[in-house]
């Protein structure tokens, strides 16, 4: 069957891409400076203890047994250590996944929220003050780098208007996060009824939100507005319109329903944009999630979790750009049902 | 409609004298700088906008005016060295792919999807944190992840003038086709190319601010524009405004002319690419 | 009996960069009960603005700016939009060129036809599905059940014409506007469109304006013809009389241009290109490719004259000739 045929197609095609991102990620871990067998024994270790180290980590092997090592421990869940926490880093990863999960949320959210509309409505009043307003924020917000928006937001809001908070975290000091059922504060604090931590959150989560779906706004916004003008243009709206249907039905219901189709294609490119955006607006927010995990670890000298984010990155690009494809297979009825 | 084309236009001449004043302070920085960008003043320290210091001073005295012109030499030149590596290696492993095809193809090919299946900002991390923090670390980084796209749109070309140039070749000289070949790609590929250069720039100085802005790739005493955010970034929860503000507008601004140019570009020199306005 | 359609001096502008161009250039003619009247000419000549302007489905940088159209007794150019969407699809309907890219393909046909029920009868679901799949049988679709739940990819190009005029049919309309309906299909399958279309105007009583670039078309189903050119009418005529006796230049330069079993003639392409209708000149516009130019053909345009019953010619030469009389 049609369908079928697709999604095993597009199935197989994620295999060879995860062995290109293994390869990559095992590239970038065998990069590092130094010798991984002595910053585990110490300093002080004589050459036979490192050298023991060494066989033991299975340094000594060829290459492509060291991938294979590095790739069967990745199937076993096995990251490495922090030297920083201690703590294996898939621990510290499913530690931190919560906050990262919530901001990337939070600002699709925002991204869709007002960029769809955006696109829609720029479409449908061509060259109207609106539509030049956000085609100029457009080319603007691609050029405006995201940790530069998050400080002046956090300017205006928190110094200026005093209505963000200090940017210290998901929560305020003095407020105890929600008992943990998904680890997302907002969904956990709303689902049992914590009041004060449901607030502090959301208010915490406020302009992290907007920095990032700011960010990652614009080519949403394009999309829709292109799509939307080009089917506006097309025989089947022309048709509709003929047959009578009253033009805010055609416009807001037949011409908006097949234009938020291809739309669903640039979901996966934002995704990108969101995690590439996500460590930044960590930092600059200082949201305890994988990105300022990730970074942190780095000044202490660790390198070990900054790879780690960067291989589980791109692991999560290929299943959500998957998902994306199949979505829009399911979406579409002329791929549903060739 | 024409007035839209011509204040594109008009708006993207100003994006590129914009562009040449960024580029001439960069080049002529120690004779346009009204200070030493490393001279310290702790008496002016933290002071804002003044006329002795337009941009105002940070912790240490510093003239903020001074520093951002300075850094734009390190911006703009990783910028051009990450994008003409990117744009060589890229158009010479496309060259090879579409015209040897095969395994050699195929190798190549899977290469770029490995490299393509990372976000780009990502993969810059990864590369930057295993190389080590320098200057052409960072460039090398920026670099491989641009390469994909130059190297996908040079073997398309290659792919298209092989199937039609070659064959007619072939069939009236009969020799040197690799030479009719590499004559009738280039003209071909120029357009797309440049059109993709002067975007990627923009996209180059965004890599490599954010790079620097979490602390990867350029080191004190170097000062870059997304270093510097990051230094005034402390200060402001307390008001100090001005030492975030004018290196994020210098890379707003320099990464913005390049867009634009860029847009511009790809509406004259090849109306196929032109999407809908 | 009074003209079902009353078109006066029709002129359609659209307004671009390059400056104006005046694709419908006082366009008249009638159209009577039951009739299928053919409007012919070459790409460019302006049929299928006519068409979209009966319907004010004229959108900026596209203007009406003059002209009387009356249906049925009313005047349809001074309706207000929402008068006007009564009209649509109801009284007059159109059937679009390209039958595939005018279906919306996230649809399934039968809710494209269904949902017109509901509109134009406030039929409920069931009754209007019901009449859907009547309307189906109507154009001759088999299993109209199983076809009506499909997507209009996956049916022909054919099929999907028929569904575009049971779609056009459903209310009723006593006009059809119908364009270019054959164009890219199969020359049986264009055939069998044509005789259902002609079978369902009798059926039902509608007239069809039917337009084509096709003279094939037009004799072998059309009652009346009108000629188009670079935007303006030529000639109106009953179809033989158009075919036996073409008065005007163009037309009869059409004539010559296909290809004829019956008699032993060359096959004669028209001279020149149809001319730029983007600010163009004053006068006639045929006549930089007419053979029987005459001097004030340029400077003033030819009214349309009586040259016999049903017979009715712009053309200066024509005039000439004596051949007319003054309305």
């Amino acid at each position: 069957m049609g369908f079928g045929g697709y999604l095993v197609r597009r199935l197989l095609l994620v295999v060879p891409t995860l062995v290109g991102v293994t390869v990559i990620s095992f590239a970038l871990t065998n990069l590092l400076p130094g010798n991984p067998a002595l910053v585990k024994a110490g300093a002080l270790a004589t050459p036979e203890v490192v050298q023991e180290i060494e066989r033991q980590m299975g340094l000594d092997r060829p290459l492509p047994v060291q991938y294979w090592r590095y790739v069967s421990g990745l199937l076993r869940g096995d990251l490495g250590e922090s030297a920083s926490t201690g703590r294996p880093v898939l621990e510290d990863f499913r530690q931190r996944v919560p906050a990262t999960l919530e901001l990337t949320l939070a600002s699709l959210l925002v991204a869709v929220v007002i960029g769809v509309p955006l696109g829609v409505l720029s479409a449908v009043h061509r060259d109207s003050l609106l539509d030049h307003v956000s085609r100029v924020l457009g080319v603007g917000g691609v050029a405006m780098p995201s940790f530069w928006t998050g400080l002046l937001l956090l300017y205006v809001f928190f110094y200026l208007l005093g209505v963000a908070p200090p940017p210290l975290g998901r929560l305020a000091a003095d407020v105890s996060p929600p008992p943990r059922l998904t680890g997302l504060y907002v969904l956990d604090a709303a689902l049992t009824g914590s009041g004060a931590a449901l607030v502090s959150a959301l208010h915490h989560l406020m302009l992290p939100a907007l920095t990032l779906g700011f960010a990652v706004m614009a080519p949403l916004t394009r999309m829709v507005r292109a799509t939307m003008l080009e089917i506006l243009e097309s025989d089947y709206v022309k048709a509709a319109w003929a047959a009578g249907l009253p033009r805010r039905r055609v416009v807001y219901g037949d011409a908006l329903r097949n234009a938020l189709i291809p739309v669903i294609t640039v979901l996966g490119v934002i995704f990108g944009f969101l995690m590439a955006g996500n460590v930044v607006v960590e930092m600059v927010y200082a949201w305890p999630g994988l990105g300022h995990y990730a970074v942190t670890a780095l000044v202490t000298k660790d390198p070990g979790p900054i790879q780690s984010f960067v291989l589980f990155v791109a692991v999560m690009y290929v299943f959500v750009n998957l998902a994306v494809d199949l979505l829009y297979g399911l979406a579409d009825p002329r791929i549903r049902l060739r | 409609m024409r007035w839209r084309r011509l204040t594109a236009n008009r708006l993207s001449f100003v994006a590129l004298c914009g562009l040449l004043v960024v580029v001439m302070a960069a080049l002529l920085a120690p004779w346009v700088a009204p200070y030493d960008p490393d001279e310290t003043d702790a008496e002016a320290a933290l002071s804002s906008v003044s006329l002795g210091h337009p941009l105002g001073t940070d912790i240490y005295g510093r003239d903020q005016l001074s520093r951002v012109i300075h850094a734009a030499r390190v911006d703009l030149l990783v910028a051009l060295s990450a994008t003409a590596i990117a744009l060589t290696l890229g158009s010479t492993l496309g060259a090879l792919a579409g015209y040897r095809g095969g395994w050699v193809d195929q190798l190549l090919m899977r290469a770029v999807d490995a490299v393509m299946a990372f976000p780009a900002f990502i993969l810059a991390m990864g590369i930057t944190a295993a190389l080590g923090n320098s200057t052409a670390n960072v460039v090398a980084a920026i670099a491989i992840t641009h390469v994909p796209i130059y190297t996908r749109l040079i073997r398309g070309e290659m792919l298209k003038v092989r199937e039609t140039e070659y064959a007619e070749a072939a069939r009236t000289v009969g020799n040197r086709p690799r030479q009719i070949v590499l004559v009738h790609l280039f003209p071909n590929c120029v357009p797309p190319l440049v059109v993709q250069a002067t975007l990627a720039m923009g996209f180059a100085i965004l890599t490599v601010a954010a790079l620097s802005f979490i602390g990867l790739g350029i080191q004190p005493p170097q000062s870059e524009w997304g270093q510097m955010t990051a230094e005034g970034a402390g200060y402001v929860v307390s008001g100090e405004w001005w030492l975030v503000l004018f290196p994020g507008l210098a890379i707003m601004g320099t990464v913005l002319a390049f867009n634009l140019i860029g847009d511009t570009l790809r509406d004259v020199l090849d109306p196929r690419m032109r999407g809908v306005r | 009996m009074s003209a079902l359609l009353s078109v006066r001096d029709l002129t359609v502008h659209f307004v671009t960069d390059g400056g104006v161009v005046e694709a419908v250039d006082a366009v008249s003619f009638e159209v009577w009960p039951g009739e299928i009247l053919g409007v012919v000419g070459e790409s460019g000549s302006g049929k299928s603005v006519t068409a979209l302007a009966l319907l004010r489905l004229i959108r900026p940088p596209g203007r009406i700016v003059g002209g009387a159209v009356s249906f049925e007794g009313t005047d349809l150019l001074g309706l207000s939009e929402e008068q006007m969407r009564a009209v649509r699809g109801r009284r007059i309907s159109m059937v679009f060129q390209s039958p595939r890219t005018a279906l919306n393909p996230v649809l399934t046909v039968g809710r494209q036809i269904a949902r017109l029920f509901e509109l134009h009868q406030g039929a409920s679901a069931p009754d209007a599905w019901r009449r859907t799949l009547e309307m189906l049988a109507l154009v001759k679709i088999a299993e109209p059940a199983r076809r009506a739940r499909q997507y209009a990819h996956q049916l022909s190009g054919g099929m999907c014409q028929r569904v575009m005029i049971a779609m056009a049919l459903a209310t009723s309309p006593r006009l059809l506007l119908a364009d270019e309906p054959t164009t890219g299909l199969d020359v049986s399958i264009a055939a069998q469109i044509l005789e259902l279309l002609r079978d369902l105007g009798r059926r039902t009583g509608a007239a069809i304006v039917l337009i084509t670039h096709d003279l094939g078309v037009v004799a072998e189903v059309c009652d009346r013809v009108a000629v188009m050119h670079a935007g303006q009418l030529v000639e109106t005529a009953d179809v033989h009389t158009l075919f036996a006796r073409p008065l005007h230049p163009y037309t009869r330069a059409l004539m010559r241009s296909i290809p004829r079993i019956d008699r032993d003639v060359a096959m004669e392409p028209i001279p020149g290109t149809v001319p730029s209708v983007l600010a163009p000149p004053p006068g006639c516009r045929y006549a930089d490719r007419c053979p029987r130019v005459l001097d004030h053909c340029r400077r003033e345009r030819p009214p349309l004259l009586e040259a016999g019953p049903e017979h009715d010619v712009a053309c200066h030469a024509v005039e000439r000739d004596g051949a007319v009389a003054v309305r």
